[in-house]
């Protein structure tokens, strides 16, 4: 369900926005009035000093992304709105996964999973691990369904970051 | 210089002559300060007052109005007007007091967060932290509020940047990099919609609040009469071209003129020009314009194509695109067809010219707009409240000049009509301002008969009586099997009396005929009066139901030549 990379529905917005206060509350509060879901939004600092890079995964038709792209445009504080094509863009998302491993044997079998995702272990203790997974949203859903059947106690995911490639 | 004195400069050199207001205790220090100043102040008697007023002030000068209220509930009774506002592109700027900063946050005394509460009905907004900070963010204010589309600012004073030393005053404008307005249409869709209209064989032309805001009317009327394009206007656009012109066919919508209403799903070719199909303006969207090409002129990107599918969107300044579209059409010449269109259009208009003679009693609604019309001069400044007494004005008044006609529409505010009119007479002491408004909507804001009391502002206020909320009651009759469920007023005041124990002279209007005089003689006299006109109760404008296409009217326009015929009621 959160493979937008895939689908018609989902957008990637790129934005750049002042580094003020309240600049987050008037980008998510403009999408919830316009009846817009945005499935994540992540904010830091961007190249340019004082502005910060926004980006937002958003799931809706082309008419309401046309109007909310210009609506976000109208914000004073939002100096650039970019929706990103798929095609031409890498986009990767960060997760952190605590996962039982009760054995030796689960253990083994999560390093494994660890090793073919290209993860990492960055905690470990007697019965649980801690797993850091860069990706596309597939993947990091692809692992933690393999997860499952060992017992997730808890997901932390930064939700997806964006960029176009080359010249685009 | 403290941070008091450095707002009341900042809005002198932003040419501000008068701000409305009501102090409290946040705003103690900027109201001590205003003490010694030459800055006039007027004081209303509800913060609401003030921020209508100060719309009042913008929409009949096109300049910036200034409303001045105390933190927490002084700055959420400015909500509404706020609201108000942004609707309807009137620039203003809301100063607020606020507790000062190292308190923010803690739930102090008459703490509101009034920046989070007014952030998706502001244009912008700014929170002073220090007085150092005041000038420039008053003047990057009156910036933003009155460029690009405008829109109100609110800016929010804590006490302690009040009373704080400035070490210079430094007014630079704010950067805002991501706030670049176009005015200058595109030429290239200049063109593409040049090459719409020769072709056009039917043209009409949907003129919007924009064209009043940048000020368009002349081309307006240039281009109208050079197409053969006849004009229909939204509520906001009213009074942008004269409505006793042939060429201006009335307002069209929900409670549109008969003429306009069928004629617009006729037309091949629509212009829209500052407006934004609002849907009271367009009906059931997917009935409406079912076999036209569509230009729209605006300068807010974002309203082209939100509601209606654009053929050749233009965006920019509406005086700016249509000058440079007429440039385009020089050497145009109409076609049999469209001159055909634009005549027959003007003939049925002047067929169609609604009812409004009735010497019957309780008083005809229709008979008191007529009554006004011929009362007032074309410098007249009208505004209108919101319900029925708005539609009958919109209506039955004809309003000749831009900025002379100014009532709530996007938000449609009831109480809007007395507090903007104050504001309206006091940006234009020379033109005499009549308010039409509701019973109902008066009683939410009769306590600023204090404030034209108490300053010799002079308005006439026509309260058109029908003891109902009309507009409800309406829809209740028509729409909702006549349930009318609270929407009788029952034991409404004394409106006379009301008046006269403000001190303002007050005069019960019962027959055709009296409000003619009564007005006359307020605006000989220049002083301000209420007329409490009687109005018969039961009485409708045919009216689009919601959800319907605008030419699917229910209900029958009465047109002024039956009255002659003797068909009265």
């Amino acid at each position: 369900m959160n493979d937008y990379e895939y689908s018609d529905q989902f957008h990637i917005i790129s934005t750049l926005v002042e580094d003020k206060p309240g600049v987050l509350q008037k980008v998510s509060s403009l999408f919830t009035r316009r009846g817009f879901n945005i499935e994540s939004i992540t904010v830091g600092k961007s190249e340019v000093p004082d502005l910060s890079r926004m980006v937002i995964i958003v799931n809706g038709n082309r008419k309401v992304l046309e109007q909310v792209i210009k609506q976000l445009n109208k914000l004073i504080d939002v100096v650039k709105v970019k929706d990103l094509n798929p095609k031409h863009s890498v986009a990767r998302e960060l997760c952190l996964i605590k996962v039982k491993s009760e054995d030796e044997k689960s253990k083994l079998e999560i390093l494994q999973y660890v090793d073919i995702f290209r993860a990492k272990v960055i905690d470990i203790c007697d019965n649980s691990l801690i797993i850091e997974v860069t990706g596309d949203v597939g993947k990091i859903n692809a692992l933690i369904s393999l997860l499952n059947s060992h017992g997730i106690e808890k997901i932390a995911r930064t939700g997806s970051t964006a960029m176009s490639r080359g010249n685009y | 210089m403290k941070g008091g004195e450095a707002i009341i400069k900042s809005l002198k050199e932003q040419g501000v002559d008068t701000i409305f207001g009501y102090p409290g205790g946040q705003t103690i220090p900027f109201y001590d300060m205003l003490y010694d100043s030459d800055l006039k102040h007027i004081l209303v008697r509800h913060e609401q007052g003030a921020v209508h007023a100060a719309e009042g002030y913008a929409r009949a000068s096109g300049k910036v109005g200034v409303c001045v209220a105390t933190s927490g509930p002084g700055a959420t009774n400015l909500v509404t007007g706020i609201t108000d506002a942004f609707m309807d592109s009137t620039p203003i700027v809301a100063i607020t007091g606020q507790v000062p900063v190292n308190l923010i946050g803690n739930d102090a005394f008459q703490e509101a967060d009034i920046i989070g509460i007014t952030m998706p009905v502001t244009k912008h907004s700014y929170q002073v932290k220090a007085a150092d900070q005041i000038p420039s963010i008053i003047k990057s204010s009156f910036e933003i509020a009155n460029t690009g589309r405008p829109g109100p600012v609110l800016i929010d004073v804590p006490k302690n940047a009040q009373v704080g030393e400035l070490k210079e005053y430094i007014d630079d404008l704010i950067s805002t990099p991501g706030y670049k307005p176009t005015i200058k249409g595109n030429i290239k869709q200049v063109k593409k919609a040049a090459k719409l209209i020769k072709m056009a064989k039917k043209p009409m032309i949907l003129a919007g609040g924009g064209v009043i805001i940048s000020g368009a009317s002349n081309e307006l009327n240039t281009l109208s009469k050079l197409i053969n394009a006849p004009v229909m206007t939204t509520l906001m656009g009213k009074g942008c071209i004269p409505e006793d012109q042939d060429n201006c066919l009335g307002m069209l919508g929900m409670h549109g003129r008969e003429v306009s209403n069928l004629s617009v799903n006729k037309c091949d070719l629509l212009i829209a020009i500052g407006c934004r199909f609002s849907d009271r303006t367009t009906g059931k969207l997917d009935e409406f314009l079912p076999n036209s090409k569509v230009i729209h002129i605006d300068i807010d990107p974002a309203e082209i194509g939100k509601n209606v599918d654009v053929d050749v969107p233009i965006v920019g300044d509406a005086k700016n695109v249509l000058s440079s579209l007429v440039k385009q059409l020089k050497g145009f010449e109409s076609n049999n067809d469209s001159k055909q269109w634009y005549d027959g259009r003007i003939s049925i208009k002047n067929s169609f010219l609604p009812r409004v003679s009735y010497d019957t009693t309780p008083i005809m609604p229709q008979q008191v707009l007529k009554e006004i019309n011929s009362a007032l001069t074309s410098d007249t400044i009208v505004t209108a409240d919101v319900g029925l007494n708005q539609m009958w004005a919109a209506h039955f008044y004809n309003t000749t000049k831009p900025r002379n006609f100014i009532t709530s529409g996007g938000l449609g505010t009831m109480g809007y009509g007395f507090p903007a009119a104050i504001g309206a007479k006091v940006a234009k002491p020379e033109n005499p301002v009549l308010a039409i408004v509701g019973d109902g909507g008066f009683l939410m804001v009769n306590q600023e008969l204090a404030t034209i009391k108490e300053y010799d502002i002079p308005v006439i206020i026509a309260i058109l009586n029908n003891r109902k909320l009309g507009m409800v009651y309406q829809w209740q009759n028509l729409l909702f099997d006549g349930r009318l469920s609270e929407t009788d007023m029952g034991n409404t005041p004394d409106f006379v009396k009301l008046a006269e124990s403000y001190g303002i002279e007050g005069q019960r209007i019962t027959e055709p005929g009296e409000s003619e005089i009564a007005i006359n003689k307020a605006l000989k006299d220049n002083e301000s009066i209420v007329l409490d006109i009687v109005i018969k109760k039961n009485e409708f404008l045919p009216m689009v139901p919601p959800g319907a296409a605008v030419d699917d009217i229910l209900g029958e326009f009465k047109h002024e030549s039956d009255a002659n015929n003797g068909d009265g009621d």
